[in-house]
């Protein structure tokens, strides 16, 4: 034969170029060079260059030539006709070959026991999550299985790392080599990892989103006053060392979600990084925002699997958002590319590589090219961590990494033969080298001569056998082993005489599949007598049918819409003129309630207030029989957020809520059809000094940054009593543990604050000429302590969570001993006793109407409170602290009516009093000429329980209106039903389901108290 | 007594009551609360909560004139008159003459509104007390699946600080019902002006409450399905073997109340489901997924009892099932959020008018523990902003709630013949500036409008000398 066999040799067998040079050896030595020659193929080089009929050669584990003019002659020569070559693939993202990490429970809870230090044996920083000095090349060691699933999805090199921590050390590249680890290490230190989670950290910081990106910003601050002051009392802090060592490598972020890649580049703009970010899936959703990173990709393609919608109850918990992503996830690297985002692929995150190419394909259908799949896997990931020289593509002195495909590899039907790795062949599915199927000339050299059929192979199990008839054979062709068995004749009918069927006595035989259509062997007749046999491929081979993948139509239902899910829409609502006729306008200014009157809103501001007002470009809304109110402010809130309560330390004062606001919140939109156009989003309660706060405006269907409240003065959250004493744990080992502890820990924070602020004002002065210096080179920056310098300089704003009388007199004390005012007590239930103490201060309250008994600290609250304390002459606000109240907010203010209060101060309480108290009141708050155009058209008077909100304006643009609500509910339920028959079509098809799985409200919670959420509600104290 | 010696008195308890440490023994501390009491009641005030008194039995007739009355039924009598005698209310109408006897009460509703007793159907008022962070002082749940025997009304505290203000929003009866896993025990129907648990009892034990497990797929802590800690991997079989021990309980007691002789001896707990065979009592089931309510309706089928579901979060989906059934609605918490995020947003608020154009009989309840219940109005009040009309919601607050808890003989509407539990308001009861109330009767009793709320703000109005 002078086609050479190829593919018998057994992975163990095979030859090793790579022996260890110093590793004694035990028998023979036995070094080989292992030179092939693949001819005949078609090598695609890379995306852009495929040469036809090439030849290539490989030696020592290395491309050695391509085209050559003569095959060399040591080569062994694998004849590669029909069949494809592609450089390997490439995957950023593995944990491949590294141990793994035991882990816990994460997520902040009330009452759970604290760990406070980093118990991890050494002279590492102070938190267990920052893991910089690890070095996944010193813990790397191969794993034949999980080596093997790579390969057979087509990768031959990787990047692994241990994927555990907030810092996570450098990445090793590796091939995926079953020789010896030395062999495997392709670059060491090749990349620094991070991501927003602590992995198995048990201690208790961070324990929420906030308080990741915190200790990031942190770590960075903290790393570069580490090396500018060497000798410093830190002493050695490997972490911080390792972590500056890290810093010159390309840099990798797990953010997994489209907000939190968003998040993460906000980071390393902050620290001058640009991270790669590892994508989450759900990109497309928001894709120019990601885009606007500048940011690398590492895309997955773990698209969700259809569910189990069959049962109606069961579908009716899947959320509209859940049934879209299913729909659109497969387009998500397509519109990486169609953004011109550089992005590499990843199997990661697929619960099996053997599903990588199927959905890869699936991304190809859903637009994404071929050519960008190519990249994607090869040249890309190959130049994003500095490996271009050995991976990448194919050419001559790069490493001998190469998968063999029958077709073009994007094909539906492709088929990975063998997976190349630095030379050495990793067989996949070799028994589909030769396609078995097509017409043979099959021939049974008998004792009686020979006998010479036709055998029809339609597939490797699928066969008839053509003499005078044409007869059903049993065939199985596997591991290059051929059996196949069939009668001469037909199966006798039965007889004339009415003789039953009998069934016809089989010809048996077996061999072996040579290659290339020739198969060869011995048999056994009916009689039981031998004989040997041969089938030759005739080279009638059955046609190929065209590549289904392309021709499929897609039908797309969904589109993507702002937020993504229901209630979104595809285009974002517009700022309008608006001229709201004959309403009644309760204006919260001295003007008070004017009975038919109209209100111009121009250019998002309110522009003109009377009667007979016109104007020829504005939209009108007829107010006749209604009521007009300023939009609703809640002093109070805790919803669009991705975490609330960084709740570990007492002080986490550089934890930011506007650091993970969630935009896709339904309570934003929910809150709209209650009026509310404005919310103080705070930190939860569970520590004395709690964490910055985020005003925002209910700008549904806004980015994340959008939502927040320009040129509002900053805020931060304290807290009192028993939540900060974590009086609900049995096992406090946090300080404070009673009032008089948090008296001093206030006492402490300023103090500390005060004695920094000396620090820096020393540290800048430095030079003789006056000259600006920048004081951090000396000065440890301290993000918490920052905030506290900016509270005592009046540059921020306390709200304090506070029950009893005693603890909020004593937090105006130590305010006046530091110079500053407590700006507002939130909660303040018994104000009414301190009323006016806190006058005296100047602080404002912002509290519940009704809310007590719900804990000890609460059994002196009372109903009268918001009353007496506005009789006393403070600024009164009426909060939610809830995202079911707060849609009720008007009827909240309106229960202080029963204890003697107006009906127009009542709805002061939830509109000018608290602008004033988040001194916002020159923008929002009341119907004035000038201010923002954020207006609430209500069905009855807004302090009555009948008061519906008809129409939510923020900016002069209507985010909520009841007809448009409506128009939404039927889009929604459409768009439900087709999305769900869509799913049991799959299901009916075959596909893979998993059982119906209920999308959760996940609302964020303070931890403090009760809510009626609903019985989806996930409630997440974090 | 004047205002000065009131707050000495007032601080001097509000003292004794910070002192109270954990190593200072209670009872002792009780006894100089209750010494302090009697003595303030010695001179006559009734100024701390403790010291409210309930009222004494109705002595002379009443009349309550001018006012506009809310029957509870739907009807509304402009200007008339409601004649009480001997706790009962003897006649309503506006052709009713007034004797001018000395020893007849007029009061004059005249520009006011007259209504039942509000009734708060479903609730741990009296058992669940500092919830949050006391639990010595709770008594609402109950440990083990199955406590049919367990009574409610044992544990019923009239000295709850939550009941007082309760009468000030014009609630005067509660069902007071114990909660638990499976099998809960049975429910009392309370009204809130009693020395004790059984000056209380308005109904005893008028019903047996069962809590049906989710069929809804929980997820792991942090994301993940079908983990180590979901525990439901598969919830419909999890559910089912969870209600099969409900079952097995009935069925054991229905072949117990078959045996001439109990060759086990009494059995307290089978002993427990007789009423409720006997149709002396209803069934009611906790259950608000679509699931569960169908599990609820089996329980007619199966066993023949009077069911109600109280929860009900999702019965507007088969508002015509359980009109069907006959199976009656205690929804709890007009105020909540929707279930789902597709959900229309008002859909809690719209609830009772579904379930009131498919006929159902339903109440409306307030369980929102940071509120204490007060705001069981104002939740009707929602929903007649969204579809039921005012005397719709006003009476799945009274007349509705009473025949649901099997008590509408007594009370749940202005009535010849049911007891006097009236209130007066200055407005519309249901709506926040309207709900002020000026008078209430219990059994004709006229009950003390005060509670330690109004105290607190009485002593500070007098520090700040404001209204």
């Amino acid at each position: 034969m002078r086609k050479i066999v190829v593919c018998l040799s057994v992975l163990l067998a095979a030859i090793s170029a790579r022996a260890q040079v110093t590793f004694p050896v035990n028998g023979v030595t036995d070094k080989r060079g292992g030179a092939y020659a693949f001819t005949n193929v078609t090598l695609v080089q890379d995306a852009n260059t495929t040469i036809k009929n090439a030849t290539l050669v490989i030696e020592n584990g290395k491309i050695a030539a391509i085209n050559p003019k003569q095959v060399p002659a040591n080569a062994i020569v694998v004849d590669c006709k029909d069949k494809y070559i592609y450089p390997s693939f490439i995957d950023l993202y593995t944990s491949y070959g590294i141990p793994e990490q035991e882990r816990r429970a994460g997520g902040f809870q009330f009452g759970a026991p604290q760990q406070l230090d980093n118990d991890t044996k050494g002279a590492y920083g102070w938190n267990k999550a920052i893991k910089s000095y690890i070095d996944a090349f010193a813990i790397f060691s191969k794993d034949a299985a999980k080596a093997e699933q790579l390969r057979n999805a087509g990768f031959g090199t990787v990047l692994t790392h241990q994927a555990d921590g907030i810092v996570r050390g450098t990445g090793v590249v590796v091939t995926l080599t079953d020789e010896s680890d030395n062999a495997a290490i392709v670059k060491e230190r090749a990349s620094a990892h991070y991501s927003f989670s602590k992995g198995t950290s048990t201690q208790s910081y961070p324990s929420s989103m906030m308080g990741s990106i915190s200790l990031l910003r942190q770590t960075y601050i903290d790393a570069a006053w580490y090396k500018n002051n060497p000798g410093s009392k830190e002493g050695t802090n490997l972490a911080l060392q390792s972590f500056n060592n890290i810093q010159d490598l390309p840099q990798i972020f797990e953010a997994n979600d489209k907000w939190d890649a968003i998040r993460a580049d906000r980071v390393g703009d902050e620290a001058g990084v640009q991270y790669i970010i590892r994508a989450g899936g759900n990109e497309y959703q928001r894709i120019k925002e990601v885009a606007a990173t500048k940011a690398k990709f590492i895309v997955g393609l773990n698209f969700p699997d259809a569910q189990d919608v069959e049962d109606p109850q069961n579908a009716r918990f899947v959320s509209l958002g859940d049934l879209k992503a299913w729909e659109l996830a497969p387009s998500n690297p397509a519109s990486f590319e169609k953004n011109n985002i550089d992005f590499c692929l990843t199997a990661s995150g697929l619960q099996n590589p053997n599903t990588f190419l199927a959905n890869l394909r699936k991304a190809i259908q859903y637009g994404l090219s071929e050519k960008a799949a190519l990249n994607a896997l090869t040249a890309n990931p190959a130049k994003l961590i500095g490996i271009s020289d050995k991976v990448g593509s194919l050419e001559v002195g790069k490493l001998a990494n190469f998968i063999i495909t029958s077709e073009p590899v994007f094909n539906d039907k492709a088929v990975i033969l063998q997976n190349w790795v630095s030379g050495v062949k990793y067989g996949v599915k070799e028994d589909a080298w030769t396609p078995s199927a097509g017409v043979y000339n099959l021939v049974l050299n008998r004792m009686t001569g020979a006998s010479k059929y036709a055998l029809e192979v339609k597939a490797n199990n699928v066969a008839n056998v053509i003499g005078t008839d044409t007869l059903p054979a049993k065939l199985s062709v596997a591991f290059k082993s051929v059996s196949l068995s069939f009668s001469e004749k037909k199966a006798p009918r039965g007889g004339r005489g009415g003789a039953a069927p009998v069934a016809a006595a089989s010809l048996r035989l077996s061999g072996v599949d040579n290659g290339n259509g020739y198969w060869q062997g011995t048999g056994v007749d009916t009689l039981g007598n031998p004989f040997t046999w041969t089938a030759i491929l005739t080279g009638n081979e059955v046609a190929k049918t065209a590549d289904s993948s392309k021709a499929k139509s897609l039908n797309i239902i969904s589109q993507v819409t702002y937020p993504f899910g229901a209630y979104g829409t595809t285009d974002l609502p517009k700022q309008e003129t608006i001229l709201i006729k004959n309403a009644t306008v309760w204006t919260s200014e001295s003007a008070g309630i004017l009975e038919s009157t109209d209100v111009l809103l121009k250019n998002g501001k309110i522009a003109a207030i009377g009667k007979g007002l016109s104007d020829p470009s504005a939209k009108i809304i007829d107010g006749t029989g209604k009521h007009l109110s300023a939009g609703i402010i809640d002093e109070h809130s805790h919803i669009a957020t991705s975490s609330i309560n960084e709740g570990s330390h007492s002080m986490t004062s550089e934890a930011r809520i506007g650091d993970n606001l969630n935009p896709d919140d339904i309570n934003i939109y929910r809150q709209l059809s209650g009026g509310v156009t404005t919310s103080h989003i705070l930190h939860g309660s569970a520590n004395t000094i709690g964490g910055q706060t985020q005003l925002i405006k209910l700008r549904w269907g806004a980015t994340d940054d959008a939502l927040k409240f320009a040129g509002a003065d900053p805020f931060i959250k304290f807290a009192l009593g028993e939540n900060v004493k974590r009086t609900t744990s049995t096992n406090n080992i946090r300080f404070p543990d009673t009032r008089m502890g948090v008296e001093q820990v206030l006492m402490d924070a300023f103090q500390r604050a005060s004695d920094y602020q000396d620090a820096i004002k020393a540290a800048s002065a430095g030079t003789k000429k006056g000259g600006s210096v920048n004081p951090f080179t000396k000065v440890r920056r301290d993000l918490s302590l920052d905030a506290l310098v900016e509270i005592m300089n009046s540059q921020r704003f306390i709200t304090c969570h506070s029950y009893v009388q005693s603890e909020i007199t004593y937090t105006m004390r130590v305010a006046e001993k530091f110079g500053f005012k407590v700006n507002t007590f939130t909660h303040i239930l018994e104000g009414y006793k301190v009323a006016d103490k806190m006058k005296v201060h100047g602080s404002n309250a912002s509290t519940f109407s009704d809310w007590w008994g719900y804990k000890a600290e609460v059994q002196d609250a009372i109903s009268q409170n918001a009353s007496i304390m506005h009789k006393v002459g403070l600024n009164v606000a009426i909060n939610s602290d809830d995202a079911e109240m707060a849609r009720r907010l008007n009827q909240e203010a309106a229960k202080s009516i029963k204890h003697n209060m107006s009906k127009e101060d009542a709805l002061k309480m939830v509109t000018i009093n608290p602008a004033k108290m988040l001194h916002v009141d020159g923008k929002v708050g009341s119907i004035k000429v000038g201010k923002d155009a954020d207006v609430v058209l209500w069905s009855h008077e807004p302090t009555s329980i009948y008061a519906k909100a008809l129409t939510t304006i923020v900016d002069g643009t209507i985010y909520f209106d009841r007809e448009k609500d409506n128009e939404l509910r039927a889009a929604i339920a459409k768009e439900r039903n087709a999305l769900i028959l869509k799913m049991l079509a799959e299901k009916r098809g075959g596909a893979n389901v998993t059982a119906a799985r209920p999308t959760f409200n996940v609302i964020n919670e303070c931890g403090d108290h009760e809510h009626n959420h609903g019985i989806l509600d996930a409630h997440e104290e974090n | 007594m004047n205002v000065a010696t009131m707050s000495i008195i007032m601080v001097s308890w509000m003292h004794m009551k910070k002192t109270n440490c954990s190593d200072y023994p209670k009872q002792h501390f009780m006894k100089k609360i209750l010494l302090t009491i009697s003595f303030l009641a010695a001179i006559g005030w009734a100024g701390a909560q403790d010291n409210i008194y309930p009222a004494p039995a109705q002595a002379n007739p009443i009349y309550i004139i001018g006012g506009t009355v809310h029957v509870g039924n739907g009807t509304v009598l402009e200007k008339a008159i409601v004649q009480i005698e001997n706790g009962k209310i003897v006649r309503v109408g506006k052709d009713i003459p007034v004797p001018k006897t000395a020893n007849v009460q007029v009061v004059n509703a005249d520009g006011q509104h007259v209504y039942p007793g509000l009734i708060l159907a479903s609730t741990d008022l009296g058992l669940r007390e500092i919830s949050g962070s006391v639990r010595g002082t709770n008594d609402y749940r109950e440990l083990g699946d199955l406590n049919p025997n367990v009574r409610a009304i044992a544990a019923y505290n009239t000295e709850s600080e939550f009941i007082n203000p309760l009468r000030t929003y014009g609630i005067l009866l509660a069902n007071v019902i114990p909660q638990g896993s499976l099998v809960m025990g049975t429910s009392s129907v309370v009204q809130l002006d009693a020395y004790n648990f059984e000056d209380a009892a308005y109904l005893a034990d008028n019903g047996m409450h069962i809590s049906l497990p989710s069929f809804i797929q929980r997820r792991g802590r942090r994301g993940g399905f079908g983990g180590p800690s979901a525990g439901n991997s598969n919830p419909a079989e999890a559910a089912q073997e969870r209600i099969n021990v409900i079952k097995k309980y009935f069925n054991d007691a229905r072949s117990y109340f078959t045996e001439t002789v109990h060759p086990n001896g009494k059995n307290l707990k089978l002993e427990a489901a007789r009423p409720l065979f006997d149709k002396k009592q209803k069934l009611f089931v906790h259950a608000n997924e679509v699931k569960q309510m169908l599990v609820a309706i089996d329980f007619v089928k199966q066993y023949g009892f009077d069911v109600v579901i109280v929860g009900g979060t999702e019965s507007w989906q088969i508002a015509d099932l359980l009109k069907a059934n006959n199976i009656a609605v205690i929804l709890n918490n007009t105020h909540n959020l929707p279930t789902m995020e597709d959900d229309d947003v008002d859909q809690p608020y719209k609830t009772p008018a579904v379930l009131q154009k498919a006929g159902v009989l339903f109440a409306l309840n307030d369980n929102h523990v940071n509120s204490r219940y007060k705001n069981l109005p104002f939740n009707a009040g929602t929903a007649a902003a969204y579809g039921l009309s005012r005397e719709e919601a006003l009476s799945a607050i009274t007349l509705n709630a009473a025949k649901i808890l099997g008590v509408q003989d007594k009370t749940g509407s202005i009535e010849a013949g049911k007891d006097a539990n009236i209130v007066i308001s200055k407005g519309d009861i249901l709506d926040m500036d309207g709900n002020v109330v000026t008078d209430a009767f219990i059994q004709g009793r006229k009950i003390v409008l005060e509670s330690k709320q109004e105290q607190l703000a009485d002593k500070y109005k007098h520090k700040y000398n404001v209204k």
